[in-house]
């Protein structure tokens, strides 16, 4: 209770601060006339996220309620938004704003009738600055519902500079390179090529996506997420066959298969940057955080490469949160439009710690080299980035733990031997959760 | 009261409130005090109305957090996921027919079955000998003191000690210390064949060079990989092929043949490579018999000298390449449970102690001394005299962990990584997804309603119990 009102106090300070920057500093372009024609609006906004995210995040909220005279509250949800917003919603009293983690709960709610369609302002900003593939992510039965605001880029495989060093290997730009070469040559040199995050299912769900959608293409990608083709199809059973020339390696992971499976996230990245117990680690952008807890400095002892190309090309596979109004009160279109705007998101991008799938925003918007590059390689792919599958599935198949995909895939990394019948298992999840 | 003159002792010193606030049935020896008492509430005790004010906010407070929440649980039970479609018993056809139930059911089972026993007996066990010990009141506050640790907290640091890798989890490393003093691991775990070398993994993880060897051969060359340079032994120097041996020795050299940074020919000795001292070296002959056994040397090389003629295969002795023992897999699927209920065991036998403590402490001792004098061993006196005289107290002891242990939630939920969550589920677990991670409100009420069917058994017990105790 008093942590809590501890947190608000200092996220109503940093907005304080944060309106101060704004209006030293405001470009006075919005459209949006001065003065503010929302003055006395009251609006709230919850996402599930805290500490510096949420500071950035409130900042730039400010900018828009020193343009609008609004006023916004945020609200955290924890780590679990749909278990935030579930009761909020069954209650009747959801916040005007909520940035849910999967477009399945955006489906979900859809179907409850708990969100409003974007209209006006917030449907154009939609149409006008992201991709086909975005909007259409947002949509339910053709109507825009969410707006992908904050991205993270999952096509990442950290590694630990020195121990390539070591090894004399280079970072591989294909997956049989990765698999072969480097894989083999860093286990030459006594160095444990992977540490595996098995413990936590999400990140298996994500090596199975990047290759997939490298292997199998964008279109089988978004069949398999709508199940309109079955898992069993060979294209899932070639990228699990795919993935255990890694699983079924138990030299190739830190600790064994047992050590994998058993190893979740963020233990898996201090596997590589604290106890340099492995080469490298498959996981998103936010790694970052982790690494940098570990001891390592991003950029310079913690390095990523792109996930290699299993197929013709590499993946980008891209989750994210996504921004839905929840209310038909005064404002919240308003907003939604505004965060949609490159302007807002440029302003969040230069604060840190952000990535846009804004295709207005531009690589030159990031401080930093890494995430100017991560920015590249979304607006490169353009209409081939895909979301997350797992979050875009029903919950109870791709986000559930001891569930689906989840554990499925747990099994199939405890023994790999036959991609067939874990094929078979996850269609047979599937059957059950569409 | 002070102004209300308190009738002569009728009860004879029992001790009893007066009773008109006491909404509770009279007991069942009551019949004397049952016919004064509605005529004393009436002439003496405050009113009826009064009475009922003051219980308002409890029974408020009940109504509101605990009768309401109830009623709507089951009714909510009745109802789909979104809450929008009348489907009568559906849910909890469905929680019958999903197999994570049974899973959850059945270690619902083995917690309800094992842990109130370990516990109880535990906490018995140190209840009896911390009678006898000097320092009783330290040895219980440190038992007690994991009562004071909240159970997230508690989960936490047994997610710690049931870690896998020895250098993080105390369970294994006590393990594996043990285990290595009574069988030292090799020098190199980690070693395997250089592929395309020719030599390959022999029985027992040791490894043999495929090709046989005759005395006056070639040196028989021996590279391995995959161990960290940094791991060598200080005493490894650079490695050095040997000489052509003599019409009646064998030579070779065993070396890590990677070269630091990449680079170097396969299966070759290169400049910076170094050989690996101390590596046991077997000289087997046709008929699989040890003909000669010797050591590598600190550049790799080893030497038989003297060696009769014939076919012999150069072997390497599997201790040098043993791996350490890992220890337990505490968290895999097997074992998750026990290993959750012993850290409940650590939580728990503080409070069984006490509560036994208590109750050993009002055994009248004469009936003890008086088995002893009777010639019974400490034993014969513990089982016979000691337990049952304790029955009542281990019973309510028994009873409430049984509660306890029914709705367990947070250990097994802090504890069990997620790729055995599956395995290590129970019914609050599994209430708590299906509610609030599957957002399907309707079968986590009924799996809450069902939970609630099973602790009240075990709550009617109780109460019984209680109600006999008091009367």
């Amino acid at each position: 209770m008093t942590e809590h009102a501890w947190r608000l106090r200092g996220g109503v300070a940093v907005a304080a601060a944060g309106a101060l920057l704004a209006a030293g500093c405001a470009p006075g372009d919005g459209g949006a006339p001065g003065g503010g024609d929302l003055q006395g609006v009251q609006l709230k906004v919850a996402a599930k996220w805290t500490g510096v995210e949420q500071d950035n995040f409130v900042e730039v909220l400010s900018a828009f309620e020193e343009e609008t005279g609004a006023t916004v509250e945020y609200e955290p949800t924890g780590e679990d938004t749909g278990a935030y917003l579930g009761p909020k919603i069954e209650a009747g009293e959801p916040p005007d704003v909520a940035l849910l983690p999967q477009p399945g709960l955006l489906e979900e709610y859809a179907a409850q009738d708990a969100l409003v369609p974007l209209s006006g302002d917030a449907a154009a900003a939609l149409e006008e600055n992201y991709t086909d593939y975005w909007s259409d992510l947002g949509s339910v039965d053709g109507e825009p519902y969410g707006i992908l605001l904050k991205a993270a880029h999952k096509s990442i495989v950290w590694y630990r500079p020195e121990a390539f060093d070591a090894a004399g290997v280079q970072p591989p730009q294909t997956w049989d390179d990765m698999v072969g070469t480097t894989a083999s040559t860093l286990s030459d040199a006594g160095e444990t090529p992977f540490a595996m995050c098995g413990a936590s299912g999400w990140t298996l769900t994500d090596w199975f996506e990047n290759v997939y959608l490298s292997q199998a293409g964008p279109d089988k990608y978004d069949q398999l997420t709508a199940h309109e083709i079955p898992w069993t199809d060979d294209s899932v059973v070639d990228a699990l066959e795919t993935m255990a020339e890694v699983w079924g390696e138990g030299d190739y992971m830190a600790g064994g298969t047992d050590g994998a499976v058993q190893t979740d996230f963020p233990t898996c990245v201090t596997q590589v940057y604290g106890q340099q117990d492995a080469a490298m680690v498959y996981e998103a952008d936010f790694v970052a955080a982790s690494a940098a807890e570990a001891g390592a400095t991003v950029g310079d002892t913690a390095q990523a490469f792109p996930f290699p190309a299993v197929g013709d090309a590499a993946p980008v596979v891209v989750g994210g949160d996504i921004a839905v109004a929840m209310s038909e009160n005064e404002g919240t279109q308003e907003l939604l439009a505004y965060l949609a705007s490159p302007e807002a998101q440029t302003t969040w991008a230069g604060l840190g710690g952000y990535l846009s799938a804004n295709s207005q925003v531009q690589p030159d918007a990031y401080t930093d080299e890494f995430t100017q590059q991560l920015s590249q390689t979304v607006l490169d792919a353009g209409e081939d980035v895909r979301y997350d599958m797992s979050d875009q599935v029903p919950s109870q198949f791709g986000a559930t733990e001891g569930r689906g995909m989840w554990a499925v895939l747990q099994d199939f990394l405890r023994d790999p031997g036959d991609p067939e019948a874990t094929a078979q298992e996850l269609e047979d999840a599937a059957q059950e959760a569409y | 009261m002070a102004h209300t003159p308190q009738p002569p002792d009728a009860d004879g010193g029992a001790g009893t409130v007066p009773g008109p606030a006491d909404p509770g049935p009279p007991g069942p020896d009551g019949t004397r005090t049952d016919e004064q008492e509605p005529g004393r509430a009436g002439a003496l005790g405050p009113p009826s109305w009064l009475a009922l004010a003051f219980l308002l906010p409890a029974l408020l407070f009940l109504g509101a957090y605990m009768l309401y929440p109830i009623g709507f649980s089951v009714y909510r039970s009745l109802w789909d996921a979104p809450g929008t479609t009348f489907v009568g018993i559906d849910n909890y056809i469905r929680m019958f027919t999903n197999p994570p139930t049974f899973v959850a059911l059945r270690n619902n089972v083995v917690w309800v079955v094992v842990a109130p026993i370990v516990v109880t007996v535990a906490g018995l066990i140190f209840a009896v000998l911390t009678e006898r010990i000097r320092w009783a009141t330290a040895f219980k506050l440190v038992v007690f003191m994991p009562m004071a640790v909240s159970f997230l907290a508690s989960g936490v640091i047994f997610r710690l000690v049931y870690e896998q890798d020895p250098e993080r989890g105390l369970a294994n490393a006590v393990i594996t210390t043990v285990q290595d003093t009574v069988a030292p691991a090799g020098d190199y775990p980690d070693a395997s064949p250089r592929d395309g070398s020719g030599v390959e993994p022999a029985d027992g993880g040791g490894f043999r060079l495929g090709a046989e060897v005759t005395p006056g051969d070639e040196p028989a060359m021996v590279p391995l990989v995959g161990i960290a340079a940094d791991d060598l032994p200080g005493a490894a120097e650079p490695a050095r092929a040997p000489e052509a041996p003599a019409g009646d020795a064998v030579a070779g050299t065993v070396w890590l043949d990677f070269t630091p940074g990449g680079g170097g020919t396969e299966g070759a000795v290169d400049p910076e490579e170094r050989g690996l001292p101390g590596v046991g070296v077997r000289l087997v002959d046709a008929d699989g018999a040890t003909a000669a056994t010797t050591e590598t040397a600190d550049d790799g090389t080893f030497a038989f000298e003297g060696v009769a003629g014939g076919a012999y295969t150069v072997e390497l002795d599997p201790r040098d390449f043993s791996e350490p023992y890992a220890g337990v897999t505490w968290l895999g699927p097997t074992v998750v449970t026990p290993a959750i209920i012993g850290a409940y065991l650590w939580v728990w036998a503080g409070f069984a102690m006490v509560l036994i403590a208590a109750g050993l402490s009002a055994i009248p001792r004469d009936a003890l001394e008086a088995a002893r004098v009777d010639g019974a061993t400490e034993w014969q006196v513990f089982r016979r005299v000691t337990v049952p005289l304790l029955s009542p107290v281990l019973m309510v002891v028994f009873v409430t962990l049984m509660i306890y242990v029914l709705k367990i939630f947070d250990l097994v939920f802090v504890i069990a990584p997620g790729s055995v969550q599956a395995d290590a589920n129970v019914l609050a677990v599994e209430m708590w997804r299906v509610a609030f991670g599957a957002n399907d409100q309707g079968l986590g009420s009924a799996l809450a309603v069902f939970l609630l069917v099973l602790v009240v058994p075990a709550m009617v017990f109780q109460i019984r119990r209680f109600r006999r105790e008091n009367s």
